[in-house]
């Protein structure tokens, strides 16, 4: 039932943004100051306008294609270059391993939130900038675990067989080692994918991240902060369709959790 | 046990040091402070002036060694933006977080315990799953989402509650439910599952075996036996909620460290951002700390291997 729920939400949002154009009433940029504030079931406009006249409803939509796009970029970089850390450091130990869990812990002396809320207020606005600072802040999860992983994987006895036959270094960690901490990798994705969605509503929400008249559902929510007296769809649309993404997700990680690593299930 | 606390708390100046420097390289690595805060009609010698004052033309290193100097006796420099010291603004702001964070943390656990335990005692019961329900959805709803809705209700429409600032019972209403709403579903799931694995283990059916009454199973044995990840998750938590709720404290007005953050990175008004970013890393390790040292407590066997 969960699983079901969670797999028909995921692929609705996936749907939603990948036919944004062919499903929204109108474009999400154009404004008409003639019919600012519509409520939502006005004429054309099923979830109302916003200020400016611009459909609501075409916005959200394109607004997941803004959400799905920063939450794969963020997922796919913190996966290689946290698990690429972690594989290091778990493999070669020594040096390497100290220098990258040092640098783990440091990471984590800092709330997620206000790291990546700090780093993108560094290194600038944009939907570029906002990947970059989630993924600078997000990369500890994947190394830690990767390398946890490692650590117990590499003392297994096929791998300590190949090790004894002569296989390279290189290649006893990409055929062997590798395809069986994979499982982890996917796992930790899919519990980071809805942390980096909700995280790059909430710093765009902050006026950091995507800036408007880019449709994020965040910056989407703070302008609505200033109408809520007399507008709640602003507010509501854009947030539920965060929330329900969040709910996808969320509910597709802890399958995927249960069925691929029942260590990890919490 | 004294070696792992000596251990634990070298540890902890380390990283407290370290994040320290990450504070220092973040903000300096950004850009030219000076120009940021400077009139946009101002002459390029008075910005190398104001530069040669304020110690930003000295080499990188300089420039650390007299942050480092200063950040240890709680010395950030001047606000940029209110003329007066940095770290004297984050302490102004502490108690405002550490009410709206303990209320917030009591909510937690009132909710969230009791709920753990009563949905993995009665498994697979309407109550279990009205429960999962809603840790699934408190898990899942944002935050700042959940505030505007909850301030659209009750304080735009019906006019119970105030929609922000901080003054009387009535302001900590909202801002402590928002926060109490996520992180009580993530300690009531946790419960739940841990407490789960703990009543499938032998020592339980011991325990029933001998006929000890089921209350007492599941307190003494079945509980204590699980509590190590709840009080890890609850400590965490608490620890993030201390440094300041970034979010629910913007949306809500609510003058605390989270808010002060968030102002101070708009403003570029970096000495604060530096006195407000590290002391909440410090709270938060600290509370890492706590945790761990909870663990000796709870748990003999730790104790025994150090």
């Amino acid at each position: 039932m969960k699983k079901f729920l969670g797999l028909i939400l995921t692929l609705g949002v996936i749907v939603v943004a990948l036919a944004a154009p062919w499903l929204a009433p109108a474009d999400p940029f154009a404004t008409d100051f003639t019919s600012g504030l519509k409520p939502p079931g006005s004429p054309g406009h099923p979830f109302g306008t916003d200020q400016l006249g611009r459909d609501l409803l075409a916005r959200v939509l394109f607004g997941a294609r803004v959400a799905l796009f920063i939450g794969v970029c963020t997922v796919l970089v913190t996966a290689l270059v946290g698990g690429a850390l972690g594989l290091v450091a778990g493999f070669v130990e020594r040096w390497p391993s100290t220098v990258i869990m040092r640098l783990a812990d440091v990471q984590l002396s800092f709330p997620f939130i206000l790291l990546a809320l700090t780093i993108n207020a560094i290194v600038g606005l944009g939907l570029r900038n906002i990947i970059v600072s989630l993924s600078a802040a997000g990369w500890v999860v994947y190394a830690r675990v990767v390398r946890s992983e490692v650590l117990s994987v590499k003392e297994r006895e096929y791998v300590q067989a190949a090790a004894a036959l002569g296989v390279g270094q290189l290649r006893l960690l990409l055929r062997h080692v590798l395809p069986n901490v994979a499982p982890s990798i996917i796992v930790v994705a899919s519990l980071q994918f809805s942390q980096f969605v909700v995280a790059e509503a909430a710093i765009s929400f902050l006026g950091f991240g995507v800036q408007p008249p880019t449709p994020a559902w965040g910056s989407m929510l703070s302008e609505s902060r200033d109408f809520l007296y007399v507008a709640w769809w602003l507010a509501a649309f854009p947030g539920a369709a965060l929330a329900l993404t969040a709910l996808g997700v969320n509910l597709v990680g802890d399958w995927l959790r249960d069925s691929l690593d029942p260590k990890l299930r919490v | 046990m004294r070696a792992f606390i000596a251990t634990r708390l070298a540890q902890t100046v380390l990283v407290v040091f370290l994040s320290l420097t990450a504070v220092f390289l973040m903000v300096r690595l950004s850009g030219d402070p000076v120009l940021l805060f400077m009139p946009m009609d101002i002459q390029a010698k008075d910005v190398n002036e104001y530069r040669q004052r304020l110690g930003f033309n000295d080499p990188l290193i300089v420039q650390y060694g007299r942050f480092v100097k200063g950040a240890v006796r709680g010395d950030f420099g001047e606000s940029l933006r209110y003329r007066r010291d940095a770290f004297g603004l984050v302490l102004e702001r502490l108690p405002a977080t550490l009410l709206l964070a303990g209320t917030a943390i009591v909510l937690t656990l009132a909710i969230a315990v009791p709920l753990g335990i009563v949905t993995a005692v009665r498994r697979d019961s309407a109550i279990d799953h009205v429960g999962t329900v809603l840790t699934v959805l408190g898990q899942a709803t944002p935050g700042f989402w959940l505030g505007l809705m909850l301030m659209y209700l009750f304080a735009v429409q019906l006019r119970w509650l105030p929609t922000g600032g901080i003054g009387g019972l009535s302001h900590l209403v909202m801002p402590s439910i928002v926060l109490a709403a996520f992180y009580a579903a993530r300690v009531a799931r946790l419960t739940r599952s841990a407490l789960l694995e703990a009543l499938g283990e032998d020592y339980v059916l011991t325990a029933r075996a001998k006929g000890l009454a089921e209350p007492r199973v599941v307190a003494k044995h079945a509980l204590r036996n699980s509590a190590i990840p709840i009080v890890t998750l609850a400590g965490l938590e608490a620890g993030q909620l201390l440094g300041g709720a970034v979010i629910t404290e913007t949306i809500f007005a609510w003058p605390g460290l989270g808010r002060l953050t968030v102002q101070a990175l708009l403003n570029r008004d970096f000495p604060v951002v530096m006195a407000a970013v590290w002391f909440t890393s410090i709270v938060y390790t600290l509370a890492n700390l706590v945790v761990d040292l909870a663990y000796g407590w709870l748990d003999p066997r730790v104790r025994q291997r150090s």
